[in-house]
């Protein structure tokens, strides 16, 4: 119990006032959303006479359809979950043993990827894509999806050793210690002891560098030029600017195509992520 | 790269294999440290140096050192000034309001009301959108014909037609407003996470001592806070200095250029019209006038801190 419920029952006014301020803000915070999902099943007919309501006349799914064909959404979210699946993959398998040596191992280099964390968001990506294009240009990685997996993924590496670092962290060591005395060799103990305690940790930080690739847009937007390689946040954007301001109802519906993965991601392990995502942040 | 703010904190001791060292380390670690090195670390440096050549885009170009040929120009760059002044405003307006809704949040999502589950996941959904769908998602809520804002001020008898995002005396408001709706999700769960680490007995305490509300907050909770408070707002300010893809979807600078954030300024600088070496030039500054000013605010609170 916290101190401001027992405030609430000295004064009862001050719950009453709570609950609105909640409903204040949850007004705020779901009203796009609900406008947002409405739209996307109205007609045009609908969204433009002046008295029809928040809810749509009817279930009617022609957005979505038309929208799909329309802002090429199936090649650009294969592209999308091709990128976000490789880069989440890369980075948990290269960031694991590294995070593990990191806490285990006493090393400088913990200071230098949490210091790298830190230096690498003050600087304006400017300073990043300009060189970053010319290097790729000349390895012949710009307008490839391999190119763009190898940016998201040196990016999404700090940042996923960092949190990694911190569930590694949790685990006593005197568990491995007592798996060596059992007769356990180094790789069983960290296959059978530290690998399914880490997992809990291991999802939460996947699942982060997955959201964060697949909505990445700004390195996507300089790197790839050709309709065929696009990401599913380009070609939103590219539709924006051309059919979307006319096609509200196929807009609104490209749109919650693109964002229903991670929403629904998101959503299954909502609780998971945050006790995660705190623990890692909490833990040095 | 979104991410939660970095604990300020004394590393705790730890028992450490110390006597093995790094060496068992490194297979480990070269892994992760080779291509960050390679293609974060070296195109961060290559960029600063870029900042003084008269780097531009084109194949057969001869690119050479042009010193501080590119920061004098710039000195005299009016609409670079302009956009700087707009990235300020646009960052510390979007970090202090951010702030104070994500506080208010937060404190309400600690105490225990009902639906507090439904205000925490509502809460949190931002953080699963693109800032392109975010920015998608306003464009129709603002749509001067059929978006709702417009609908319902026409219901209230509220002067209607308002083309939001298209004048520019409102533009900036408007988009501050849009920055802080897609920002609150980080901000609120880090302060939950603060104010749940703050012990309850220490406002037990000044309850018993009589201390309002107000003053138990004040007092107690907010000093607790802080360590948390100052990494978030400093994270939040550079963020949001250096986001793009919101504003590059919702109004693309316009209209009259009264949105265009550094970022974006910089990017045409680079993509549309080429001059790699002058938008380079562009980066540096901004890094070296944000770092300058995270230099005395973080020093600021420190010394509050102390006293």
């Amino acid at each position: 119990m916290t101190t401001r419920t027992r405030t609430a029952g000295r004064r009862p006014i001050a719950r009453p006032l709570q609950y609105l301020a909640l409903a204040a803000y949850m007004c705020f915070l779901a009203f796009p959303l609900v406008f947002l999902l409405t739209t996307a099943f109205k007609t045009p007919r609908e969204l433009r006479s002046p008295d029809a309501g928040l809810l749509p006349q009817q279930l009617n799914l022609d957005n979505f359809t038309s929208a799909i064909d329309k802002a090429d959404l199936y090649t650009a979210a294969g592209n999308s979950l091709l990128v976000a699946v490789t880069t989440t993959a890369v980075v948990t398998a290269v960031s694991l043993p590294a995070a593990y040596a990191l806490v285990r191992f006493r090393t400088r280099l913990r200071a230098f990827a949490t210091g790298w964390i830190l230096v690498s968001q003050v600087f304006p990506f400017i300073l990043i894509i300009i060189p970053l294009f010319l290097l790729l240009k000349d390895i012949g990685l710009v307008n490839t999806l391999l190119g763009l997996v190898l940016v998201y993924a040196v990016w999404a590496l700090p940042f996923s050793l960092w949190m990694l670092q911190g569930y590694v962290a949790a685990i006593p060591v005197e568990l491995e210690e007592a798996g060596a005395v059992d007769g356990a060799g180094r790789l069983k103990t960290l296959v059978k002891i530290v690998l399914p305690l880490l997992a809990p940790g291991l999802v939460a930080t996947s699942l982060f560098t997955f959201i964060n690739s697949w909505n990445e847009f700004f390195f996507a937007l300089v790197l790839i030029q050709d309709p065929e390689m696009q990401t599913l946040p380009l070609a939103l954007a590219r539709f924006v600017g051309a059919e979307g301001q006319v096609q509200l109802g196929q807009l609104a519906a490209a749109a919650l195509l693109a964002c229903l993965p991670s929403l629904v991601f998101f959503l299954l392990i909502q609780k998971r992520l945050t006790a995660g995502l705190l623990s890692g942040a909490v833990k040095g | 790269m979104t991410a939660l703010a970095p604990p300020l904190e004394t590393p705790k001791p730890q028992r450490r294999r110390r006597s093995r060292g790094g060496r068992d380390a490194w297979p480990l670690v070269l892994p992760a440290l080779l291509p960050v090195m390679l293609f974060s670390v070296y195109p961060l440096v290559y960029g600063v140096l870029l900042g003084f050549t008269d780097a531009e885009a084109g194949l057969g170009v001869e690119t050479r050192f042009n010193g501080l040929e590119n920061y004098v120009e710039l000195a005299g760059n009016g609409l670079f000034w302009n956009s700087f002044k707009i990235g300020l405003v646009w960052a510390c307006s979007v970090t202090v309001l951010q702030f104070l809704a994500s506080l208010g949040l937060a404190l309400l999502l600690n105490l225990d009301l009902r639906l507090r589950w439904l205000a925490r996941t509502l809460a949190l959904i931002p953080w699963a959108m693109p800032p392109v769908i975010i920015a998608i998602m306003w464009q129709l809520m603002l749509n001067p014909n059929y978006g709702p804002v417009n609908r319902t001020m026409d219901a209230l008898g509220l002067p209607g037609g308002i083309n939001w995002l298209g004048e520019a005396s409102i533009a900036l408001p408007v988009v501050i407003v849009v920055g802080v709706w897609a920002g609150m999700p980080q901000t609120t769960v880090t302060l939950l996470a603060g104010l749940q680490a703050v012990p309850a007995e220490l406002g037990e305490a000044a309850a018993i001592d009589g201390a309002s509300t107000w003053r138990r907050f004040w007092h107690v909770t907010l000093p607790a806070l802080r360590p948390i408070l100052i990494a978030i707002t400093t994270l939040d300010l550079i963020w949001n200095f250096n986001s793009f893809a919101l504003v590059f979807v919702l109004t693309a600078g316009g209209p009259g250029g009264t949105t265009m954030l550094p970022s974006l300024f910089a990017y045409n600088e680079a993509f549309r019209y080429g001059n790699f070496g002058y938008a380079a030039a562009m980066g540096n500054v901004m890094v070296v006038l944000i770092g300058a000013f995270l230099f005395f605010y973080l020093r600021g609170q420190m010394r509050r801190r102390l006293q």
